[in-house]
């Protein structure tokens, strides 16, 4: 197998764009599954759909929103110009912004799972033995819902490696700043370069096959864990 | 009475179908709106329908390879067809030249882009955008004026690449860059430019843009798909390419 220097800078571009939506992913799907999981709002369902459509909507539509959204006229790209910043498009924290749509629901619905899981009765207790708030948050629900934590962030982590729809509109293919692996097989085999093309396919696949065996040694031994618990 | 009427009408219908055939045309991305047109009077003077499918070249290629069922392939290059043709995969003796585009450099801006392509020396952009040079004639045809003005060092770090002439149409179009290499055909109709500034890159700068169709093997023998590659050859075809900014 071989693979070039260009298709290593994808990849440890791929890996990094991965690992930052990641991070940003949880910070921000954590408060919106916790609300969710415990809202009685009327707003609940109309949220959850919102945080569910990418899960839908073909990767060209998010991608030719956010590429309108982000253009200097756009909504976006109008506050990130007045934030001193420019317009986003075909830079890294443009795809950043866009794999953190694409990805949201990977991060929020298995955190809202494992909220609910939990139930009300541990957050009761600790309430009851005066933890603040915060204090029962991060000391009791954090811990209790680990498995989904983990989940969360292998689902986010891998579903951005794959992304590729939405990179392929805003992203511009710029070597180091926004060409990632999915892109690359692309131009490889768009190029003819069918074994280039094979070379970084087969990463994709490996990886890809690794953290789905994982997540699923994960879910089994965690399923262990609670029949031994309970 | 009315039996035997029906009974004529449907015999003059299936003559009538029979003749009419259908052919499925693979377009590259930079002949769209023209080939809308020409597909339209085909069917007019013709009575055969063209199904039109648009995207890039080496797209089309490698579906060809993998059994596409297209009748015909009209290329953004010469290239891809004669590769076809050396493959067997295609009628031997059917290729030939459709047409020769034009490049342009377009903004939406009104007043960025001169007539002579200055804006390129200059700091008034922070982003242009080309077609793929490894994927697109278009592209490669940008980076040769690039490289033919010697302006690379001041254009190449603002580069960004769509996949395809569409794609890099849509970019400069919803202003991500401020301009762009794009093909003629998608910025002007009966020979003017419909919006912003534009440069017409004189065709000396860079290798002809030949675009080159052919009949491919799932074509053989399909009535529809000949008539179709003569009728391109045809004046009404060659007047709606013209206007198109195609020579």
């Amino acid at each position: 197998m071989y693979l070039s220097a260009e298709d290593f800078q994808a990849i440890s571009l791929t890996l990094q764009l991965a690992s930052v939506t990641t991070v940003l992913l949880l910070l921000l799907a954590t408060p919106v599954a916790w609300w969710l999981a415990h809202t009685r709002s009327v707003w609940r369902a109309p949220v959850a759909s919102l945080v569910a459509l990418p899960l839908v909507l073909p990767p060209t539509v998010l991608g030719f929103y956010l590429l309108v959204a982000l253009g200097p006229n756009g909504p976006i790209g109008q506050l990130t110009q007045w934030a001193g910043w420019g317009t986003l498009a075909f830079s890294f924290w443009g795809l950043v912004l866009g794999s953190v749509v694409y990805s949201l629901p990977f991060a929020v619905q298995p955190l809202v799972n494992a909220f609910e899981a939990m139930g009300p009765r541990p957050m009761e207790v600790a309430a009851t033995l005066r933890a603040s708030q915060w204090d029962a948050f991060f000391t009791v629900a954090v811990p209790l819902a680990k498995p989904g934590f983990v989940m969360a962030a292998m689902l986010s982590f891998a579903h951005t490696v794959g992304e590729f729809g939405v990179v392929l509109m805003i992203g511009g293919n710029i070597p180091d700043t926004t060409r990632v692996v999915s892109t690359q097989i692309y131009g490889h085999v768009e190029a003819m370069e069918y074994s280039q093309a094979h070379g970084l396919a087969g990463v994709m696949l490996v990886f890809s096959f690794v953290v789905l065996l994982g997540l699923s040694w994960f879910n089994h031994r965690s399923d262990q864990h609670k029949k031994v618990g309970a | 009475m009315t039996l035997r009427l029906l009974l004529a009408l449907a015999v003059s219908l299936s003559g009538a179908l029979a003749q009419a055939g259908e052919v499925t045309v693979a377009v590259a991305a930079n002949f769209t709106a023209p080939m809308q047109k020409i597909a339209q009077a085909f069917e007019q003077d013709t009575g055969h329908k063209a199904q039109l499918a648009f995207g890039a070249t080496g797209k089309f290629y490698a579906q060809i390879k993998n059994g596409a069922p297209f009748a015909v392939l009209l290329a953004a290059d010469d290239e891809t067809p004669a590769r076809l043709e050396k493959e067997d995969l295609a009628v031997a003796g059917t290729r030939f030249t459709y047409a020769t585009g034009r490049l342009a450099l377009w903004s939406k801006s009104l007043n960025l882009v001169d007539d002579k392509g200055e804006v390129l020396r200059s700091n008034s952009f922070y982003k242009i955008a080309i077609a793929d040079p490894k994927l697109a004639p278009y592209g490669a045809a940008a980076m040769e004026v690039i490289h033919k003005l010697g302006v690379q060092a001041n254009v190449i770090p603002k580069l960004v690449q769509g996949e395809s002439i569409g794609q890099t149409f849509q970019f400069v179009n919803t202003e991500n860059a401020q301009l762009g290499f794009v093909a003629l055909s998608q910025i002007s109709i009966d020979g003017r430019i419909t919006q912003g500034s534009a440069w017409v890159v004189p065709q000396s700068m860079h290798t002809p843009l030949k675009q080159d169709a052919l009949l491919l093997n799932a074509g053989k023998g399909n009535a529809a798909a000949t008539a179709l590659l003569t009728y391109l050859q045809g004046e009404r075809a060659r007047a709606i390419m013209r206007a198109y900014g195609y020579l």
